[in-house]
Formats: structure tokens, C-alpha cells, sequence
């Protein structure tokens, strides 16, 4: 037997333990480890704060001379020295939005076959590749938006579109590079987020109650809807949520296929330009402080749109569900 | 119970558990009934049922006749194979892939397997409760009970409301209920909980009701309640009910069938087999020798 062990036993109250045996005990360790993770946890916390003072700091000039102007028109003149935010918040918007409308059926689809319907031995395996998905980089999918995505619209595609549908929408001629196309290759840069969260949100659903739907006469359809559907509102949301916080910020795909021309346009099928975009084309060659500082503004901007979509999906959970999960 | 066998269990009892060798624990009481003249309609017929999951058989060739408007309470130790048999009742077995069944069902003298019955039919008519109350989270304590309905296409406000207080009451829980319909279901205590779960199997053109284990998630109140309510549905339904708890199964049915190891031991009324039985499994599970 281990005579310290033995110690911390019997003299507990006698006299104070010395500094080794204390470390033994097991409340040590655990303050130990909640401090470091408190401390983690502070960090991510610290790090948004920063970056977003960091932003406001370098937007600054531009915040000064455009003051609300930047946000509420659409001239972007980096030599007159004008900058007005519109068409970059409408492409980012509109893409992001089109990705979620083509991705959301598909990736809530995928995950209820994949939970409710498929073979047992099929499940696992077509999760994993649909999952590998989110593993591409995303300037691989630029490429390939460019090289096949966007000249298969061009041909395919948008000729349809634009015959079928037509409207204000979608208009031609069309490039093949356009606000569409860029949607189009978000939902597919975003399905894997939505696939992989909702299947969990699916899996996490009690068997009892697809058991007693089945039991109450449902149909396989019926059941998914009363059983699985209904009470994973809440987590889809969230799937979707996070899904539409990796478009907004999406980069080097939408850069490549979106046209970059900064417009605000209802043609769909027209160039655009985005947010994220703006500042990667234009930062490395800026022409004087005040375009660099209207470029962090964009960023401090992309910021700001994300958490109050976030906050606005949160309220939506919180108005939508206060009657039974609250 | 005879004295030789009262006598035994209590030496058994105290030598394995001394401290909860009082005699209430052991006692199990039969509510007596004078055994009815009139023959009973056979609701339910299982002709030599066999069940497997994958390769495994969980079933060998179970026969039993379960007349109309009686209490069938199917006792056995865990694993037994109780479960699977009601399972197949309604043919709930068939949600798990590997599932399969040979013999026969038959209810009302026609087969539950026969092609031309549709499992969402037979469901319907053979409903279910199970261990766990399973009110539908999302939905209203109201919508609980008519969701077999709205299913089926019933969308007329007056028939809908008319089901639900009439299945409310049914289920003894409008008076607790009544002026809380629209609150959700998963808000009520568990006993409660259950006996909407019952309210919803009833609300649908129910006939025989199959209860897994329907109290052994519920407190002692809830449970002597839900067994109320057993007595109450006797009335108009047929119950299979099955029960970890033997003193629950004395109480409430008026057969008890003891299975082990996926066979039907025995068979009877249960005045019969909780005082004599005839085999020496059955009394020594009764008696608390295993299980």
C-alpha cells in the first residue's frame, strides 16, 4: 500500500497536506482541467472581439468619410474614391440564398433517405462520401466551376431557363458565369454541412416515436413526417444555419464563377459580385489607404450580416418551438 | 396458494433476500371472478408462431387462443420473447429488417398476414402502447389524440373534437386534461403521458389493444391507475398486456400466459396459474425461484 496514500486518509484534519499529496487528490485535477478549458473557451471569445475591433479599426477612414453612404449606395469608384456597399451584400445575399433553396430538399433528402429508407448496409458508406465532399478544397471547385460547371449552364442550363421560366429572372444572353451558377456551386460546397448535421439531428430522433406511428397505422411517408420531420425542426434549422454561415463566407469558388462585375441586378443569370470576393480580388491591389479601408469595412460588414442572420435564426427557433420545447 | 407452496416461497425468499422477506412481497393476490358461463368468442388465434431476428429464433411455435373482452397477461423473465410475440400482433415486427415470421395470426378468424391486409389496416385495429409514454413531442395534448385520425383523413372540427373528449374520457384523463387540450403532450406527468398514448390507440377503430409493459416506466399512483383503466377497456376491448410484474398481471387479467425461451410454458386462467399451476417452470418463476 502507498504510504502517502495512507497519509492523506488519516491525517486529513490533523495538519495541512503537503504540496504533492494535495496534487494527488482528485479535486485537483479537476479544477485544473475546468480552468484550462474556461480558459479555451474565453479565447474563441477574445478572438471575435479582436477581429471585429480589428476590422473596425482599419475600416475606419472609410467609415469616417462614407459614414452611412456605404450602406446605402451602390457606387464603387476605387479611384474617384467612392464606395458604396450594395451590390456586393445583394450578390453575397442572393448567391447564398439560391445555394441554400437547391441545397436544403436535397441535403435534408439525402439525409432522410440515408437515416429512414436506405439499406442498413448502404447508410454508412454513401454518408461517408457525401461527408468526403466537404473535404475539397474550395478553389477545387472553382476550377471545376469553371471549366465545367459554368460552360454546361451556359449550353445546358440556362437556355432552358431562360425559354421556360424566363421573366425578369432569367434573362440572356447568358455567360455562363453569373449569379446562378455561383449558387449552384455553393449548394453544392454547402450539401455536405447540411446532409451530415440533419442525418444527426434524423439519428438522434427516439426510435418510440417512429415506433408508435408505425403502431398508430402510419405510413413509411406518414412516419417521417409526424415522427421524424416534426420534432427536428429546431436541429434542421441549425443545419441550415450553418450551412448558410459557410456561403456567406465562401470565397475562391464563387470568385471564380461569378462574373465580378458589381451590379444589382433581379437577371439571375447576369454577372454579380460578393462580398468575400471584393476583398480578395481587390486587396492585394488597392489603390491608396481609403480602398483598403472600404475593403475591411466590406469585411467588418460580412461580419455583422453573419451574426444577425445567426441572432434572426435563433429568434426564429425561440418564436417557432416556444410552445413545446421551450 | 396452497399452504405447502406459501410456506416454501417464504423460506426461498427469506434465504435469498432477508430484508424484504415480509409476507405482503410475496403475496400474489387473484381477484376472484366467477368463471363465465357463456362461451367467449376467440378474438385473436396464433397458430404455431416462430419468430427469428436474422438467424436466431426468438419464437418456437407458439399456439394461443385469446378470447374477446378479456385481460391476457403474458408473464416471463426478460428476453423471453413476450415482447416479440405482441410484436407480431400487429405486425410491428416487420420494422425491423431481419425480422421474420412463420404460422399464423389470425384476428376474427382471418388471417393478419393474408395479402389482401393492409399492416397500416390491421395497426389500426390491433393498437399499441408501449413502455415508454410516447406522446408526439411537437404536438398538442389535442393532436395526440386524433393524430391516428388526421392520418386517415379526418379533417371535420366537430368529429374530431367529439373523439377526442370521448377517447379522453375513455382513457380516464379528460377531467385532468380538459381545459389544457392545446398544451403539449410531453408537458404531463408520466402516468398521464400514458394514458394519452392509450386515449390515441382507442381514438382509431380500435378492437384489441396491446400493451408492452405499460407501467414500468410509471410510479406506483399511475401505475394503480392505468390498471383502472384496464379494468374500465375490459368492457369493450380485447388486452394482451405484458408485464415484468406478476403481482400487476394477477391483478389486472383474467389469462396469464408464462413464456421462457421464446416457448409458451403454460396457459390458463390466471386464478389457475398464479395458484396451481400445472407446470413446474411456471411455479417455480411464480414463486421467485429464477427470473
Amino acid at each position: 500500500m502507498n504510504p502517502s496514500l495512507d497519509a492523506t486518509k488519516d491525517t486529513q484534519i490533523e495538519k495541512p497536506l503537503p504540496f504533492f499529496s494535495q496534487m494527488s487528490q482528485a479535486g485537483f485535477g479537476d479544477k485544473v482541467f475546468q480552468k484550462l478549458t474556461a480558459f479555451f473557451a474565453f479565447l474563441i471569445l477574445f478572438l471575435a472581439c479582436m477581429t471585429a475591433f480589428t476590422l473596425w479599426h482599419a475600416s475606419a477612414d472609410s467609415i469616417h468619410k462614407m459614414g452611412w453612404k456605404f450602406l446605402t449606395t451602390s457606387d464603387w469608384d476605387p479611384v474617384q474614391g467612392v464606395f458604396g456597399a450594395i451590390p456586393y451584400v445583394y450578390g453575397t445575399l442572393m448567391s447564398s440564398l439560391l445555394a441554400l433553396l437547391i441545397a436544403a430538399p436535397f441535403g435534408i433528402g439525402i439525409s432522410l433517405f440515408l437515416t429512414e429508407l436506405a439499406p442498413q448496409k448502404l447508410r454508412e458508406p454513401v454518408a461517408f462520401l457525401v461527408e468526403t465532399l466537404a473535404a475539397i478544397p474550395s478553389v477545387v471547385y472553382g476550377l471545376w466551376g469553371i471549366f465545367l460547371l459554368a460552360p454546361f449552364m451556359r449550353e445546358h442550363i440556362d437556355p432552358l431557363l431562360i425559354k421556360y421560366i424566363g421573366g425578369p429572372f432569367f434573362k440572356g444572353p447568358s455567360t455562363g458565369l453569373s449569379l446562378f451558377t455561383a449558387g449552384v456551386i455553393l449548394s453544392i460546397m454547402i450539401l455536405p454541412t447540411i446532409t451530415a448535421i440533419s442525418r444527426e439531428v434524423f439519428e438522434s430522433v427516439p426510435n418510440s416515436y417512429r415506433e408508435s406511428a408505425k403502431a398508430l397505422g402510419a405510413t413509411n411517408w406518414e412516419t417521417i413526417q409526424l415522427a421524424v420531420m416534426k420534432p427536428s425542426k429546431v436541429g434542421l434549422l441549425g443545419a441550415i444555419m450553418l450551412a448558410l454561415g459557410r456561403a456567406l463566407g465562401e470565397t475562391m469558388a464563387v470568385t471564380m464563377v461569378i462574373g465580378n462585375r458589381p451590379e444589382v441586378s433581379a437577371n439571375l443569370l447576369g454577372a454579380s459580385h460578393s462580398m468575400a470576393s471584393v476583398i480578395a480580388n481587390e486587396f492585394s491591389e488597392a489603390v491608396g489607404d481609403i480602398h483598403v479601408s472600404a475593403l475591411a469595412e466590406i469585411g467588418l460588414l460580412l461580419m455583422v450580416i453573419t451574426l444577425l442572420l445567426n441572432i434572426a435564426a435563433h429568434l426564429l427557433v425561440w418564436f417557432t418551438t416556444s410552445k413545446f420545447q421551450r | 396458494m396452497s399452504d405447502e407452496t406459501a410456506v416454501k416461497d417464504k423460506k426461498v425468499r427469506a434465504a435469498v433476500e432477508p430484508t424484504i422477506a415480509k409476507s405482503e412481497t410475496r403475496k400474489i393476490e387473484v381477484r376472484h371472478e366467477e368463471p363465465s358461463t357463456e362461451k367467449k368468442t376467440t378474438k385473436v388465434k396464433v397458430d404455431d408462431a416462430c419468430a427469428f431476428f436474422g438467424t436466431k429464433q426468438a419464437l418456437f411455435s407458439v399456439n394461443m387462443e385469446i378470447a374477446e373482452k378479456e385481460v391476457t397477461a403474458i408473464i416471463g423473465p426478460s428476453g423471453c420473447g413476450k415482447s416479440t410475440l405482441i410484436r407480431c400482433f400487429n405486425r410491428m415486427h416487420e420494422t425491423v429488417p431481419t425480422a421474420k415470421f412463420t404460422g399464423d395470426i389470425l384476428l376474427d378468424q382471418k388471417s393478419i398476414f393474408a395479402p389482401t391486409m393492409d399492416p397500416v389496416v390491421v395497426r389500426r385495429r390491433i393498437g399499441m402502447v408501449f413502455q415508454k409514454p410516447t406522446p408526439f413531442p411537437t404536438l398538442s395534448i389535442y393532436e395526440n389524440v386524433i393524430v391516428g385520425l388526421t392520418l386517415n383523413g379526418v379533417r371535420d372540427k366537430k368529429v374530431l373534437d367529439e373523439k377526442v373528449e370521448w377517447s379522453l374520457r375513455k382513457a380516464a384523463l379528460w377531467d385532468e386534461v380538459k381545459d389544457n387540450l392545446q398544451k403539449p403532450g410531453a408537458a404531463l406527468s408520466g402516468g398521464q403521458q400514458q394514458r394519452l398514448c392509450i386515449a390515441r390507440a382507442l381514438a382509431v377503430e380500435l378492437e384489441v389493444l396491446l400493451m408492452d409493459e405499460p407501467c414500468s416506466a410509471l410510479d406506483p399512483i399511475s401505475t394503480s391507475k392505468v390498471e383502472e383503466l384496464i379494468h374500465e377497456l375490459r368492457q369493450n376491448y380485447t388486452i394482451i398486456i405484458v408485464t415484468h410484474n406478476m403481482q400487476q398481471a394477477a391483478r389486472v387479467s383474467q389469462k396469464t400466459a408464462f413464456m421462457l425461451n421464446g416457448k409458451l410454458v403454460e396457459y390458463d386462467a390466471t386464478e389457475k396459474v398464479f395458484t396451481n399451476p400445472s407446470n413446474k417452470l411456471t411455479e417455480d418463476y411464480i414463486t421467485g425461484r429464477f427470473g
